[in-house]
């Protein structure tokens, strides 16, 4: 197929970055014939999911939606018949749905050549039926690219086949038509593409709104159109260009969710293809490569590889077996045969890691599997005449309660499957074991996966290697001070990476003026957003670190061989392990080794000419049957110089991919280079399958000599730093949400800044590098310099000096910092003497320094603008500093003094302080409060985020992440958790907070508008504001976040940030703001989603020109945390995270909190000299407002001096690039968002509940639900705190009823004072930021089904959740109360990862757990029924609980109490069974009790912290 | 292996600044040895736990080296001396000096003074240093091979000397010529014993002889025919200091008993050191009323001198107002203040005034016998530069039997070698050169005060450095040879 639907990139904007999210479901017959009705319900359905898709600018225009069916014969048969030609018996004809060009004489030549392929293809050609349409109602944009939609149907010609043997014909034909027609002049080939062609299943779909749909296509509501099954799917684009063709679902599935390891999966893919065998296909399989769409969507191709399985001849549930296994790596309690299953295909695929719920069906089976976390929801409903309903929410179709038999949810990994052959649901156990014996997979295990044990003990590490040589060798491959001093050390020592703070201040790889290592020039990507980052530390159940080496065969046939491989537990040796390895050299493992070094006095012409020959060797020994290739950079000397790791690694991994090969062999790295954690991952991340650093461990005797305190033994010590490298990959993996190390080899997960065109499309394909850079010349001259440090300075031994780094601290001759001794003592001079010499000195050194050595804003200037104007014209300080806000820095991590002076200075200016993710005092929720923060922020750990927190804020800011360590929670140290912190943040003194890297009710994008809409009806009074890092795509975020409803988003630089972060993450995660900015300010633009929403841009913003530089890329705000901390005395000692900070700034010690010396005036000065270097820039353009600058990118221009020996290869044209787009596009904000807050049913209730909002009297009242009336009682709650104070109401003052499916959020931060309840069930989210409400929910009384057996509310109830009650008749999904603060709640059952990262409250649990209960849980407690005894053993993560009986009497009373509410509220049967024999019910239960909690208990009750007194600044 | 440190990150809190004391002053005036007692290490050890590690070292920015002040504090905290001794050597070619002499500007900008006193950089310094020779960790660092090329060194103060000793480590030949019969130049004969004692410079001297340094002492280059010399070198350094001294003329300047300060301490550094000072007229306080015209560390150096010759009465003045003893609003942390110092030598002894100025001396048969002052005030001037204004009626006669002009230097000699080769001067009369220490003079580089004006020794160590590296580049197109990068905190005026 053309990529015609794919806008081409241009300037930052780059369609390969869309993201989708989407709501997906299936309703199916299991008896019976088909129905209409089936069809109907599930396009009602659609509808119901309405609020999971989106629209874009053209509020008419959908994403898309469309639906899959059986063929319905008997319909086709009758419109052939109209349309002229008659139809073949059921099952003997195919049918194809088309879309063609409108163009009528393009669509005739596409006909034709289809017509002549399926000749060719020996099949018969019986028809084209044009279908009806009716495109009165679809939006603009979607018409303009309207195709003409047809249908082809295909006859199996002379010969009779299976409907087997018939599908991979008319798969076959596909795909041949698909590749013929991108052959044909484009022209020709515009708007073609086959949504499905099958004589079993056929999709209707569009670039639609879900109620669209049915109107679109007449078709559809015809009674005659029936059909057993029916798949349907909505789209959430992250853009507004969504296309047709990109509509789901695809042939053989949909997908809600993201793969995040495409590209990886796409590499091994293509290098598989060149090794397809299959006697099914025999000589036709050449004709479908190029197997891939590339370049459409992950869910496109993952369907391409799922058919593919699937037609040669792996039923559809082995095929998704194979694509999503479950998480089997740590799985105790899993079969043996299952076990073997997976580890066998762990082999022959990788999996195709991410969030998804995947909805499948190839016409006989209709089933869905959800990703090994659980990350998406998936409901489904069971009726007693046999209908199933499946879809990402529950009460999506109309169902008579009494005619349930069960209510589910898929559960992590599990499959869920229907055989409508067999007409029955087969139960994931049943299939599993089905697939999992049809072959001997455990005896070909065990026969021929070798595992590290056979190689037999390996020799504990012992070679010493002379000082001199060591350090020689250290000058070679460039190590610095800091590697030894700093970063190496705590890895050696305590097995982890070393920490940081204060964010990255230093220049890019190719903008610093010093060699860098070419690990250096790339970026890690992280999630955000349209995919949750993992918790490797708390979920590491789901992960996996094993690496396989050996060749991988056929991925179409299966045999012994296919796991003839050896099975390690990590992919970083030891050199003795490696040297075991290469002994090997057996039949499977035969080795090859590659010297990675080239003659450094030829520079890059001779490092081209080595790389040349290397692939040349790799290629002719796979040819020659070896399959451990060991690249080594082994002999070093005086001529010969390192190539680069990984650029051998990422040469040699694509020549492989190019010529088919690199799945005949393992690339195992032997190199000196790598040391930190990022370059591991880069290693991996580009093919490496091992890495050796034998120089890192060589070098670990001479570090633990120089590094202070208790020192571990050296093979100790080299265990650590193995062990410090692997969680750390790990941890960058999980960044991105990856589990699996296998799927993250290769995967490239990366974003390269500074490097050249012709360096990437070679050894880095299709990475993105969009302002160019250093080319393979320059990369030489990297290494030489290195090189030469080592070899030429051996005439003069004596000088051979080690570089200092300077990359973490600040030191002459280092790396330069922005912060730097110069600025920091100008700055603070001249804001502490009210000086504007001084800050003119300040900015002129930082402007100077940014032009020579620091940021890409350096390398632009303003250009002269129209004539200048006096400066008395520009509008006053006092308003542009209204556009000024500092950072989200929590009341934790800094002092209440410096939080507190922060927000002081910001309110009396008219900006905006931020409470960053802390919480804050109630005593300044007060609006008229001095010390109030305007700025709300809503991070992960949810700390302190109640009502009236809310209530009281101007903006909301949700974090997605923070640009000193995208993709991981922020964290407070225990030694900063005083009692005064813990109480605004509702945990526990000197218990460590962590929180969780995703926000547990963000999985995806349409998630995120769902919190934005919780927080919209918590207040509707403030703007919602979203906050994302800056890396490659983060544009086409912003445009779903925009289309998510968001008023402001912040674009936020990665060189910022403030917190403790670790040193991988601070210095190699996230990018400039300048790269981000304008990415997002042109995709905005150019989807015409600018006008509803407001840019904010920070990350080391310091001076006027920064703020002008930003504002004419785009920002009409400007956020600063960095520069108002030191002008209130950060001298940026970067401790941060050890409580120590000297001037009383990031700490909590009240003896160093008493030094602090800045004041509001400090900060006010700040903004005060900024705003007036802001206003001489406006005058010197002739403008009169900070407004008029916004956008105006083409008065920037590149400036880059010509001495930058790496920086003059940069272009930064794609940065600069306007827009030319119509005005009412590129107006900024001159839209707001409609949150359809009009719309949403609280309005009712607040009318209802009028009365008790005025006077505070009792009332009752009942209404009915829908799972479209979302955040219920959220406003409401809104509405009492606003009339009776954060407080709230006393308890029992309003009691309402609702009967039905509640939606998402059900009771979200309501208050005290309200009972909701629920006769029905609920969604995710039930219960979140709950602040003092009860909730109630139980099955209606008509219902049969037994409610402890069946899921009554979704996943991630009780979210943050602060105080209230829950009690819930029936089972909870997955992380039932995570982050619950306060909460006390019963449930009959819940599913994995229950109470995680609790900290308090309580939790009762009658019935079974999932996996991974309480990690993370650090307070509170929770009483489980343990019937089986299993929970402590196979349940339970015990890292940080312990498990006891329910002993004391206080203890008992309150579980007692607590199950007899239950028993009262919700009429639950299980807890009235329990109650009747309480004495036999009570030594089944166990409490759940956090070790740390207990021991603070302790130290409470005797009385440790009550002589702790809470102070505040009294402003 | 296990070992015990005490974690270092709340040192700065547990402890206090504390320094060695000093030899009782009636002890100390009687000798001329060095006036600290012994520092014992442990107490060391805790002093550099009060160093903070900090993100921005603003010390290292504060030190004209340069100096990796928090990688040595790490290490002599961990009590692992050789490691940081490495790190000190890597700039400082003398630490042995610095580590006495120097009026410490890395600690004027040690964090640590934010909120507390500053960490005794100075101190550590010196007793890395000490510990290494103690250890014979002190190589000569003669070079492995030579490059062939020959440099002379003119003048062998702390600036040549540290040219030398870097040029030699590159390789070159290198012969350093000395006017005086001693190699040290105001580190030999201007600083007095009890402030540097002699034997640490001969120390030093003697190593880098060993490493291949050539000292030729008594030749003037530049005076009669040893200025043609020069010519067979590849390359000159002209490290000739600013020795001309700035001059008071006022009426009955020529008078006996009035003494350029360098004359006096010159002669007392001899004296010390046992040389015969025969061809020239002693001069010597004893029983004498001394005052002292300049409030500089050269001043103080003669107070401590006349304190040990037994003045009957030492007065000191200086025309500048009695600075604070805290910092100046306008010179805040980190830069280096001008503030009320007091030296051991004013512990010893003297009368300090200021905003004094000299009007004339009183002499009696061609000695002096008073000096005649004025109380002045700064007033800021019609060109609005501040300006020197005498207060009426605050005139004061002073009995004076010696007078030490210790009022600074105005620059390099500009007869002499300078002359000779044509070295042009610049506008204040320090030698002209380009950035990279080179004069219009092809191959004639200069370095320390002749070219900077009078500074600090520190600062003339590191022109030395970073001469020695432009000389290398000079000479072999390219240098290994360390640089001390940016980063230096600007002077706060």
């Amino acid at each position: 197929m053309n990529n015609d639907h794919l806008l081409p990139s241009e300037g930052l904007y780059d369609p390969a970055f869309e993201h989708d999210a989407c709501g997906v479901g299936f309703i199916c017959r299991m008896r019976g014939e088909g129905t209409h009705d089936v069809v109907d319900r599930a396009l009602t359905m659609l509808c119901n999911l309405d609020h999971r898709g989106a629209n874009g600018c053209d509020e008419a225009s959908g994403d898309g939606s469309g639906i899959l069916t059986q063929l319905p014969h008997g319909f086709l048969e009758a419109s052939c018949r109209e349309a002229g030609f008659a139809l073949p018996a059921a099952g003997t004809y195919g049918a194809g749905a088309v879309f063609l060009p409108k163009d009528a004489e393009q669509r005739r030549y596409l006909m034709q050549l289809v017509e002549s392929v399926i000749l060719d293809e020996k099949l018969q050609f019986l028809g084209w039926r044009q279908v009806p349409t009716d495109n009165r109602t679809i939006g603009r944009t979607a018409l303009e690219r309207e195709p003409s939609v047809w249908q082809l149907f295909v006859g199996q010609g002379i010969e009779d086949l299976t409907s087997e043997a018939f599908e991979r014909r008319l798969f076959v034909l596909r795909k041949v038509l698909e590749h013929a027609i991108r052959k044909t002049p484009a022209d020709g080939a515009n708007g073609f593409y086959i949504c499905s062609l099958s004589s079993r299943t056929i999709v209707y779909k569009g670039m639609l709104t879900t109620q669209q749909l049915r109107d679109y296509f007449p078709d559809l509501a015809d009674p005659r159109f029936v059909s057993r099954l029916a798949l349907v799917h909505s789209r959430f684009s992250t853009n507004t260009m969504p296309q047709w063709a990109l509509a789901q679902p695809f042939r053989a599935m949909c997908h809600n969710g993201e793969i995040n390891t495409l590209r990886g999966n796409t590499n091994w893919m293509n290098a598989r293809q060149a090794h397809f065998e299959s006697p099914l296909f025999g000589n036709d399989i050449a004709k479908l490569l190029p197997l891939l769409e590339e370049g459409t969507s992950d869910s496109a191709v993952f369907d391409n590889a799922v058919e593919m399985l699937l037609h040669a001849g792996r039923p559809i549930p082995h095929a998704m077996m194979m694509m999503v296994p479950e998480a089997w790596e740590h799985h105790e309690s899993m079969s043996d045969e299952k076990r073997a299953f997976y580890n066998f295909h762990s082999c022959v695929m990788e999996p195709w890691d991410g969030p998804a719920t995947i909805p499948f069906t190839d016409g006989r089976y209709i089933g869905a599997v959800l990703d090994r976390n659980g990350l998406r929801p998936s409901r489904y409903v069971v009726t007693k005449d046999g209908l199933v309903v499946m879809s990402s929410e529950t009460g999506v179709v109309n169902i008579d309660p009494s005619d349930i038999v069960q209510k589910g949810r898929l559960q992590p990994g599990r499959m869920f499957l229907i055989d409508l052959e067999e007409n029955r649901i087969i139960s994931d156990d049943e299939i599993k074991h089905r697939i999992a014996s049809s072959q001997p997979y455990a005896f070909w295990v065990a026969e021929n996966l070798k595992q590290a044990e056979d190689l037999g003990p390996i020799p504990p590490a012992s070679s010493t290697i002379d000082a001199d040589t060591l350090h020689r060798a250290q000058l070679a491959f460039g190590y610095t001070s800091e590697d030894l001093r700093m970063l190496m050390p705590p890895m050696i020592v305590d097995g982890k990476e070393a920490l940081g703070s204060m964010g990255d201040d230093t220049p890019l790889a190719v903008l610093s003026e010093n060699p860098r290592l070419l690990y250096d020039y790339f970026r890690q990507l992280f999630a955000q957003v349209t995919n949750p980052p993992l918790d490797a530390i708390r979920e590491e159940i789901v992960t996996s670190m094993f690496t396989s080496l050996g060749a991988q065969e056929n991925v179409l046939g299966e045999g012994p061989l296919h796991c003839r491989q050896l099975r390690l537990k990590g992919p970083i040796v030891s050199n003795e392990l490696l040297a075991r390895i290469a002994e090997l050299d057996e039949p499977g493992f035969e080795v090859e080794r590659l010297a990675t070094l080239f003659p450094v006095a030829r520079g890059g012409e001779g490092l081209l000419a080595a790389l040349e020959v290397l692939c040349r060797q790799a290629a002719s020994a796979v040819d020659a049957g070896k399959t451990l290739l060991v690249l080594s950079d082994r002999g070093v000397d005086a001529d010969n110089a390192p190539i680069p790791a990984l650029l051998a690694t990422g040469a040699i991994h694509h020549h492989l991919i190019r010529t088919g090969r690199r799945t005949r062999c393992s690339l195992l790295i032997e190199s000196g280079e790598p040391r930190e954690v990022h370059h591991f991952c880069l290693l991996i991340g580009y093919g490496a399958d091992i890495v050796n650093p034998y120089l890192a461990l060589d070098a670990i005797p001479s570090i633990l000599e120089s590094t202070p305190g208790e020192t571990p033994e050296r093979g100790d010590a080299e265990w650590n730093y193995i062990h410090a490298v692997e969680k750390g990959v790990l941890k960058v993996m999980s960044k991105m949400g990856i589990s699996t190390l296998q799927s993250y080899r290769g995967a490239q997960i990366f974003e390269a800044v500074g490097i050249g065109r012709s360096v990437i499309d070679a050894y880095f394909t299709k990475t993105p590098s969009r302002i160019g850079g250093i080319t393979l010349d320059i990369i030489a001259e990297e290494v030489r310099l290195r090189h030469a440090c080592a070899f030429e300075a051996a005439s003069t031994a004596s000088l051979a000096v080690m570089h200092v780094g300077g990359r973490y601290q600040w030191r002459r001759n280092g790396e330069h910092h922005n912060y730097n001794p110069q600025t920091i003592a100008r700055l603070q001079q001249a804001v502490r003497q009210n000086d504007a010499s001084s800050f003119a000195e300040f900015s002129g050194i930082a402007n100077t320094e940014a032009r020579e050595q620091g940021a890409l804003r350096g390398l632009l200037k303003i250009r002269a603008g129209q004539k200048a104007i006096p400066i008395e014209e520009v509008e006053p300080w006092t308003e542009i500093v209204k556009r000024f806000k500092t950072g989200a820095m929590s009341y934790g991590s800094i002092s209440s003094e410096s939080h507190e002076a922060l927000a002081i200075a910001m309110n009396r200016l008219g900006g905006r302080s931020n409470t960053g993710e802390g919480g804050e005092h109630p005593s300044r929720y007060d609006r008229t409060a001095p010390h109030r923060s305007r700025i709300k922020q809503v991070a992960s750990g949810r700390f302190g985020v109640t009502m009236a927190y809310l209530a009281s804020a101007d903006e909301i800011q949700i974090k997605m992440a923070q640009g000193a360590k995208p993709g991981e929670g922020g964290q407070l140290p225990a030694e900063k958790v005083y009692p005064w912190i813990a109480q605004v943040r509702h945990s526990t003194p000197y218990v460590g907070l962590i929180s969780p890297p995703p926000h547990h009710d963000i999985y995806s994008i349409e998630d995120l508008a769902q919190l934005i809409f919780d927080l919209k009806n918590a207040n509707p009074e403030a703007r919602i504001s979203v906050k994302l890092v800056s890396e490659v795509g983060v544009g086409t975020i912003a445009a779903g976040v925009a289309k998510g409803k968001a008023d402001v988003i912040l674009i936020s630089g990665a060189d910022g940030g403030t917190g403790a972060s670790p040193m991988t993450s601070l210095a190699h995660a996230g990018l400039p703001w300048e790269l981000g900015l304008s990415e997002t300010h042109q995709t905005l633009v150019r989807n015409g989603l600018r006008s509803r929403v407001r840019v904010e841009c920070d990350g080391q913003l310091k001076t006027g020109f920064d703020v002008a530089v930003a504002a004419l890329l785009g920002a009409d705000e400007f956020g600063f945390a960095t520069a108002p901390l030191v002008a209130m005395g950060c001298i940026m000692m970067r401790k941060c995270h050890l409580n120590t900070c000297p001037v009383g700034i990031a700490t909590q010690d009240p003896e160093l909190r008493a030094k602090f010396q800045g004041t509001p005036e400090h900060v006010i000065q700040f903004f005060h000299f900024v705003a007036e270097e802001v206003r001489a820039i406006l005058a010197g353009l002739g403008f009169r407002s900070l407004d008029e600058l916004v956008g105006r990118v083409d008065l920037l221009e590149q400036d880059i001096p010509a001495h930058r020996w790496k920086a003059s290869h940069l272009d930064l044209s794609a940065v600069l690039m306007r827009l030319e787009v119509p005005r009412i596009l590129a107006d900024f904000q001159t839209n707001t968002q409609e949150h359809g807050i009009a719309r949403v049913k609280d309005n009712e209730l607040i009318a209802r509940a009028a009365a008790t909002l005025e006077t505070g009297e009792k009332d009752a009242f009942s209404v009915t639900i829908e799972n479209t009336d979302r955040a219920f009682g959220t406003m409401l709650s809104n509405a009492i705190v606003r009339r009776h104070g954060p407080a709230g109401l006393p308890d029992g003052t309003l009691t309402i009823d609702a009967r039905g499916s509640a939606g998402q959020s059900f009771g979200a931060f309501s208050v005290a004072g309200l009972t909701l309840r629920v006769e029905g069930d609920a969604n995710d989210y039930f219960g979140k930021g709950l602040s003092g409400a009860r909730l109630i929910v139980y099955p209606p009384a008509s219902a049969t089904f037994a409610a402890e057996d069946n899921i009554l509310i979704g996943n991630v109830a009780l979210y943050g959740a602060t105080s209230g009650e829950a009690f819930v008749r029936g089972r909870a999904g997955e992380r039932f109360g995570v982050r619950n603060s306060g909460v006390r709640a019963v449930v009959e059952g819940v599913g994995d990862h229950g109470c995680e990262y609790m900290t308090g409250g309580c939790v009762v649990v009658l019935g079974t757990t999932g996996r991974n209960f309480a990690a993370g849980m650090s307070g509170g407690v929770a009483y489980v029924l343990d019937v089986d005894g299993t929970f402590a053993s196979l349940h339970c993560n015990r890292e940080m609980v312990d498990i006891e009986t329910v002993e004391t009497a206080a203890d008992q009373a309150e579980l007692r109490g607590l199950v007899e509410r239950h028993a009262a509220y919700t009429g639950s049967v299980q807890a009235r069974r329990l109650l009747a024999a309480w004495e036999q019910a009570l030594p089944q239960f166990v409490k759940v009790m956090p070790v740390e909690y207990k021991r603070a208990l302790k130290r409470m009750a005797a009385g440790e912290y009550a002589t702790v007194e809470i102070r505040h600044v009294a402003a | 292996m296990t070992k015990k440190n005490e974690d270092k990150s709340r040192g700065f809190l547990k402890y206090k600044r504390e320094m060695p004391a000093r030899r009782p002053v009636s002890e100390r005036v009687l000798d001329s040895a060095e006036v600290y007692f012994p520092f014992p290490e442990e107490a060391l050890k805790t002093q550099a736990t009060r160093c903070m590690d900090c993100g921005v070292p603003f010390c290292q920015a504060g030190c004209p080296l340069g100096n990796r002040i928090p990688d040595w504090n790490h290490f002599v905290h961990l009590g692992n001396w050789k490691e940081a001794y490495d790190q000190l050597r890597m700039t400082n070619n003398f630490p042995e000096f610095t580590g006495r002499i120097c009026p410490a500007p890395c600690e004027s900008a040690c964090v640590l003074g934010v909120i507390d006193s500053p960490v005794t950089i100075e101190q550590i310094e010196r007793e890395i240093i000490e510990m290494a020779f103690k250890q014979g960790w002190v190589d000569a660092g003669t070079p492995a091979v030579r490059t062939g090329k020959h440099v002379a060194v003119v003048g062998s103060g702390p600036s040549g000397l540290a040219a030398a000793d870097q040029l030699n480590r590159a390789g070159h030949w290198v012969t350093v010529f000395e006017r005086d019969d001693r190699p040290g130049g105001l580190l030999q004969y201007g600083i007095p014993d009890f402030k540097l004692e002699k034997h640490v410079v001969e120390r030093r001297i003697a190593l880098m002889e060993q490493a291949g340094i050539v000292f030729k002492t008594g030749v003037h280059v530049g005076v009669g025919a040893d200025g043609e010399t020069l010519s067979a070198f590849d390359a000159v350094v002209l490290c000739i200091g600013a020795t001309k001294p700035r001059d008071l003329p006022i009426p009955g300047r020529e008078t006996d008993g009035i003494h350029f300060a360098w004359n006096y301490l010159w002669q007392q550094n001899k004296r010390v050191a046992g040389q015969p000072l025969d061809h020239v007229s002693p001069i010597l306080a004893k029983d004498k009323h001394v005052i002292v015209i300049g409030g500089g560390d050269t001043g103080s150096d003669c107070i401590g001198t006349a304190n040990r010759q037994q003045a009957a009465s030492i007065t000191q003045f200086e025309v500048l107002p009695m600075p604070p003893e805290g910092r100046p609003v306008h010179q805040p942390w980190p830069f280096y203040p001008m503030i009320l110092r007091s030296s051991s030598s004013h512990e010893e002894g003297a009368d300090r005034h200021w905003s004094v100025m000299t009007k004339y001396f009183e002499t009696e048969n061609g000695r002096v016998t008073a000096l005649h002052t004025v109380k002045t005030e700064i007033q800021t001037g019609p060109d609005g530069r501040p300006k020197f204004v005498e207060i009426p009626g605050s005139e004061v006669r002073w009995p004076a039997d010696l007078v030490l002009l210790a009022i600074g230097y105005t620059g390099p000699d500009p007869d002499g070698v300078v002359a000779r080769l044509g070295v042009p001067l610049d506008g204040r009369g320090a030698i002209q050169t380009d950035g990279a220490y080179q004069t219009p003079v092809p191959g004639v580089f200069a370095a320390g005060d002749g070219r900077r004006g009078q500074s600090l020794v520190v600062w003339a160590i590191s022109e030395g450095r970073e001469a020695a590296r432009a000389v290398d580049t000079y000479l072999v197109g390219s240098s290994r040879l360390p640089t001390k990068g940016g980063g230096d905190l600007p002077f706060v005026r």
